[in-house]
């Protein structure tokens, strides 16, 4: 009698849930149809849209989520976390995941993508002198403009954290963050300029013409060197970013274990590498992470400023350059792959880190 | 186990059903559009009716396309141009076309964009390319020729009608091979004279200074303006992504001067190398002039790190920071806007180096090439040849027409008619270099090894063999 | 010294164009410079290509074109060509001339002067920005909500629920971190075109919500992963759903993180230029900000300067976004005491 009883609730199971199924993809295929096919004002469509996918999405995501609560424990806890992770994993997938492939597909090809060469792109990079340079600097980035930022966002959150204005210092340190890498350029621009003549509209050299100095060409005539000038400018936009993230993970540490480590007569400097640092390193981890990613990502500031000339490449013009101005699919890909194995250390340092952190995963 | 791994799996297939249904929800509207779109009297709508216009050739009907189009027939379509021109050159792009879009109610849109040559690789590579593009370098366009992306022009322009639109220069210029063989692949629209030196003409004079006609008289005039205190040459080459292109232009110049009009091309086409001599003594001509840091206002230093759009600047201060600047017509708008021709500024032809090769003319230009063919866009393409389709912008004093149909009145200004003239004149008129090579030398190691050699990284030799270099990447 | 350059900027977009190309912008405060107190001329015939004598004194070409200070007084040409000297001495001096021209032609658009074959000018108004900064909004603001939410459930599964692939499927998230956008674009283009999505908002909300995914999974999954053990635990003990403990406990004890990630995402589409041109368009109808500066800065880029007031018209909005989320940085809605 028990199992008839199950295997009728299955039966009403399966039917509940494809009846939900039908109505959830109808109401997702007319909404989307609806929305392709709208002709209004941008913020008319903005407001209708917005509204329109998150009921529909919060919709079908509650329903399928309350059929799937009817199973039985066993496949509810299987099924549940992709619905979670669905709508992510399969956005990504299709708009980043597979076109990625295709590009590791294509590195294998020419330039015009016609013909397979096997891995002589890849066997190039070993004798292309501009991308060993743009290498190079991408490893400087790395290792300067990175950990700069992350040291002084780092500084910064821990001192504001006990800075009566607080609020005025992270605005202006998070200002630049809030300017696109165009107005970036112009602004540094202005810092940097360099014109013949005694009378130097940029700041910098109208400093060292001040104190006596020959105004240089800072970008341009300073091999070398020049690389750091534009990680200046990274490091001043992109430090608000890595105070804002870790300044939360600092506020988080609970205040007794500072006051404890007061108590003992512990001084500011050792409450920092002892119980800050430690206590917010998976944060680290993290902003680290983004930012190393972003040095490598690194490319407005440099396609602005020096276009990659005067020795400032770095891979992603490199990349840019090879794909678009030259029109060399094939090296270009092979390029964009490079960045990709660049990044397992990163990749492994987190994989670490996740590890350590399933230990906690419930279920 | 197994019916759990099922239960996924159906999971799964729900997800990829739910988007596909995503899929087909708008592909089967915009299919619905091109079904409508083919319903219309005249053709598809989209590059899928194309071969339904195949049967229309120009034989079909002895009028044009323009002439259809002022009759009314292609009356609301849309036709998109993609480019990289703004500001006021759209602005005079739009005040030229004006005229055709009101009398034929073709809806022409030009969408400007500063990453020219990505924007148009990603659309094409994904298939939605615009109907027009407008190419500023023949290197790029050949790229799209060589992968089968472009409409022959001669597909619906006769021969003759060509011939009596541009000289065959213009026409062998833009004739590429593609994989249907060769192909006109553009239509030449608007171009601009490379080889002028500007000078600051009512100073000039008072100075007593002469126009030189030979090499050897424009190191001597560089000479007397360094001993009367001044700085002869303004020189800048910064310009972005693209910076080392105004080098670029003078390289061509000189390697025309030092040498024949065949090199040159095979130059062009790889067949002669950067190391050769005959190019590397024209690196060296014009080393005389660029590595003198006296010859140059603010010497290497600026030339490097000086947009080239500021260049001018020097030549019109009281008095002149600088005398001399060697740009192409485009500059014009560069000017101080008070600035008046003929007697704030004027131009001479950069002068010869060897008798024997003449003064030839570099030029650069803007050609139109075509993605789709629907009538409408044929009929916009062939309003394109035609010189009225840049007559305001020729009055505007912003370019130079290459159709044989201009006028010399359009011309507003003397210094204007007379470069018309030049272009009109010359006996040898060849692209400019690094337009027409394979961009991955034109726009890559070329641009890169010149910036290298003047911004004194390499010295001339492994400058040339870095510039050579790219000719390694590039296929056959 | 952060906040030295953008003041710098916020300055040199209320000075004339010229004085932008001509002189810094501190120039604005007092200070010392050279100014001319006499001028000297010298007879017409004078040979530049020898020593010129000046009163009792005596001077190369060279030294004059540079200027040359002798007692506290310099000697500049005026004009070499008029034999015109200038004797100059320093005096306190400001340079406060302010004009609101740069963002008149920003807000505005540019003036182009059109001549008629009648010889008549006319005067053509380029676009103004209005309608591409409500197109921005349309573009970005559903770009970061969606992201940020999708974001956080998945966060809040890759943290706290078991199933197979976990490990491979995060792995690849950070991996996607890297891949730079510009090679996924053509093949994205691909099925936009086939799907009718191109130059429609839906899809460039696809678009950005897409690109921009990896950075706030993997961030809100740190975040999410460090909430304390305790409260999900006695949560499933007392039977909630996981949706309630989502809706519940989750998002409310996210939102300092959410808020800064949802910055970020904003900033980022907001000033995004490549994705926005190639899946919306330049099109009057859908063009964003990003568009109009570019092209502002003319075909070869002579009006650069004018980028100064527009990069000030494009920084109000993010740092008003700031401000309005920054109270949610200092609230520690998980507090210290429950830190797992």
């Amino acid at each position: 009698m028990k199992t008839v009883n199950q295997k009728k609730s299955s039966a009403n199971l399966v039917l509940l849930s494809s009846i939900i199924l039908v109505m959830d993809v109808g109401l997702l295929w007319a909404i989307i149809k609806f929305l392709c096919n709208l002709k209004v004002h941008s913020v008319l469509y903005a407001i209708i849209g917005v509204l329109l996918v998150v009921l529909s999405v919060g919709f079908i995501f509650c329903s399928i989520n309350w059929v799937v609560e009817q199973y039985p424990d066993k496949y509810k806890n299987l099924i549940q976390p992709f619905l979670y992770i669905g709508i992510a994993v399969l956005l990504l997938t299709m708009m980043l995941l597979l076109p990625a492939i295709e590009t590791l597909y294509y590195s294998f090809f020419n330039a015009s993508s016609s013909k397979f060469v096997g891995f002589s792109n890849y066997l190039a990079i070993f004798s292309d002198s501009q991308l060993i340079i743009a290498l190079r600097n991408s490893a400087l980035w790395v290792l300067f403009a990175a950990t700069s930022c992350v040291a002084l966002g780092l500084v910064i959150a821990t001192l504001a954290d006990r800075c009566s204005y607080e609020k005025l210092v992270k605005t202006i340190i998070f200002m630049p963050t809030a300017i696109s890498y165009v107005a970036a350029g112009v602004i540094w621009k202005f810092v940097y300029f360099y014109q013949p003549g005694d009378q130097q509209i940029g700041l910098l050299n109208a400093i060292v013409v001040k104190f006596g100095g020959e105004p240089q060409a800072w970008t341009t005539m300073l091999p070398f060197w020049n690389n750091f000038f534009l990680m200046l400018i990274f490091v001043w936009m992109q430090t608000g970013y890595s105070m804002v993230l870790l300044s939360a993970a600092v506020k988080n540490i609970p205040s007794e274990i500072m006051e404890a480590a007061r108590v003992d007569g512990a001084g500011e400097i050792r409450i920092f590498f002892d119980i800050i640092i430690p206590y917010i390193a998976k944060d680290i981890i993290t902003v680290t992470t983004t930012i190393v990613v972003f040095c490598l990502k690194v490319f407005d500031i440099i396609q602005v400023m020096t276009g990659g000339q005067y020795g400032t490449d770095v891979v992603a013009t490199n990349f840019y350059r090879q794909i678009f101005m030259q029109q060399n699919a094939g090296y270009g890909n092979t390029i964009a792959i490079v960045l990709l194995i660049i990044v397992t250390p990163v990749i492994f340092i987190n994989l670490k880190n996740f590890r350590k952190q399933q230990g906690g995963a419930l279920l | 186990m197994k019916k759990v791994t099922k239960k996924i799996w159906n999971l799964v297939g729900i997800a990829v059903l739910i988007f596909s249904m995503l899929l087909s929800g708008c592909g089967t509207n915009s299919a619905g559009t091109q079904l409508q779109g083919e319903v219309t009297p005249d053709g598809g709508t989209n590059s899928a009716g194309t071969q339904l216009q195949g049967e229309v050739t120009p034989d079909d009907s002895t009028k044009g396309y323009v002439e259809r189009a002022y009759a009314g027939e292609f009356k609301g379509k849309k036709v998109t141009i993609m480019g990289s021109i703004g500001d006021s050159d759209l602005a005079a792009f739009e005040a030229s076309v004006k005229e055709f879009k009101e009398n034929t109610g073709i809806d022409l849109q030009y969408e400007n964009t500063k990453e020219f040559e990505a924007s148009i690789t990603i659309r094409v590579d994904g298939g939605n390319p615009p109907d027009i593009a407008n190419f500023a370098s023949l290197g790029l366009l050949s790229n799209f020729a060589e992968a089968g992306n472009l409409v022959d022009l001669k597909s619906f322009l006769s021969e003759d009608y060509l011939k009596g639109q541009y000289k065959d220069s213009y026409i062998d210029m833009t004739t590429m091979d593609s994989p249907n063989g060769e192909i006109m692949a553009a239509a030449m629209n608007r171009v601009a004279v490379a080889s002028l030196v500007w000078y600051p003409k009512s100073a000039f004079d008072e100075a007593g200074y002469k126009i030189p006609e030979t090499w050897d008289e424009l190191i001597q005039l560089s000479e007397d303006i360094v001993a009367d205190g001044g700085s002869p040459w303004s020189i800048a080459i910064e310009s972005g992504a693209a910076t080392g292109w105004p080098a670029a232009g003078w390289v061509a110049d000189m390697v025309l001067r030092v040498t024949s009009p065949e090199n040159y091309d095979k130059w062009v086409a790889g067949e002669l190398s950067f190391t050769s001599p005959e190019i590397k003594k024209a690196f060296e001509k014009m080393s005389e002039i660029w590595k003198n840091e006296d010859y140059v206002y603010g010497g290497s230093k600026s030339i490097v790190s000086t947009n080239y759009g500021d260049a001018v600047q020097p030549l019109f201060t009281n008095p002149p920071k600088a005398w001399l600047h060697k740009q192409a017509n485009f500059m014009i708008p560069f000017f101080p806007s008070d600035a008046v021709a003929g007697e704030d500024y004027d131009f001479f032809q950069l002068p010869s180096i060897d008798p024997e090769y003449g003064i030839p003319v570099v030029i650069k230009g803007d050609m139109y090439a075509m993605f789709n063919d629907r009538p409408e866009v044929r009929a916009v393409m062939e309003y394109f040849t035609t010189a009225d389709s840049i007559k305001q912008w020729i009055m505007m004093g912003g370019t130079i027409a290459p159709m044989n149909g201009a006028e010399d009145s359009w011309y507003t200004t003397d210094v204007l008619q007379r470069v018309a003239k030049v272009l009109k004149n010359a006996d040898t008129i060849r692209y400019d270099a690094s337009d027409a090579m394979p961009a991955t030398v034109g726009a890559g190691t070329f641009w890169k090894g010149i910036v290298d050699y003047f911004s004194d990284t390499l010295d001339l030799d492994a400058a040339l063999e870095e510039m050579q270099s790219g000719w390694n990447n590039v296929e056959d | 010294m952060w906040f030295l350059p953008t003041f710098g900027l916020f300055v040199t977009s209320f000075r004339p164009a010229k004085d932008i190309l001509e002189t810094g912008w501190w120039n604005i405060l007092p200070h010392k410079d050279w100014e001319t107190t006499e001028q000297i001329q010298l007879p017409k015939d004078t040979n530049l290509r020898e020593p010129i004598t000046v009163g009792d004194q005596t001077f190369t070409t060279k030294e004059l074109t540079q200027g040359i200070t002798v007692d506290g007084k310099r000697y500049i040409w005026e004009n070499n060509m008029a034999r015109l000297i200038n004797v100059q001495e320093k005096r306190w001096t400001t340079n406060i001339n302010f004009t609101l021209d740069n963002y008149k032609a920003v807000f505005g658009g540019k003036e182009y002067n059109i001549k008629q074959p009648d010889g008549t000018t006319i005067k053509v108004k380029g676009s103004n920005m209005t309608r591409s900064f409500l197109n921005t909004l349309a573009s970005a603001v559903p770009s970061t909500i969606f992201p940020v939410l999708i974001a956080t459930l998945a966060a809040y599964g890759f943290a706290w629920m078991k199933f197979p692939g976990k490990k491979l499927m995060f792995l690849i998230i950070i991996l996607l971190l890297v891949v730079p956008v510009q090679v996924v674009m053509s093949p994205v283009l691909k099925g936009f075109t086939f799907l009718g999505l191109n130059g429609t908002f839906l899809g460039i909300w696809i678009a950005h919500t897409a690109f921009g995914l990896p950075l706030p999974t993997y961030y809100m999954y740190n975040y999410i992963s460090q909430l304390p053990r305790e409260i999900f635990e006695s949560a499933s003990i007392d039977g909630a759903k996981k949706s309630t403990i989502f809706m519940r406990m989750v998002l409310p004890m996210s939102v300092p993180a959410l808020a800064s990630i949802a910055i970020y995402q904003f900033l980022w589409v907001w000033n995004d230029y490549l994705v926005s041109l190639c899946f919306l368009g330049g099109r009057d109808e859908v063009k964003v900000l990003s568009m109009d500066i570019a092209n502002l800065v003319g075909t070869r880029g002579n009006d650069w300067y004018l980028l100064s007031s527009a990069a000030f018209i494009s920084m109000i909005v993010p740092l008003t976004v700031f401000f309005s989320l920054q109270k949610y940085f200092v609230r520690g809605l998980v507090g210290g005491a429950v830190k797992g």
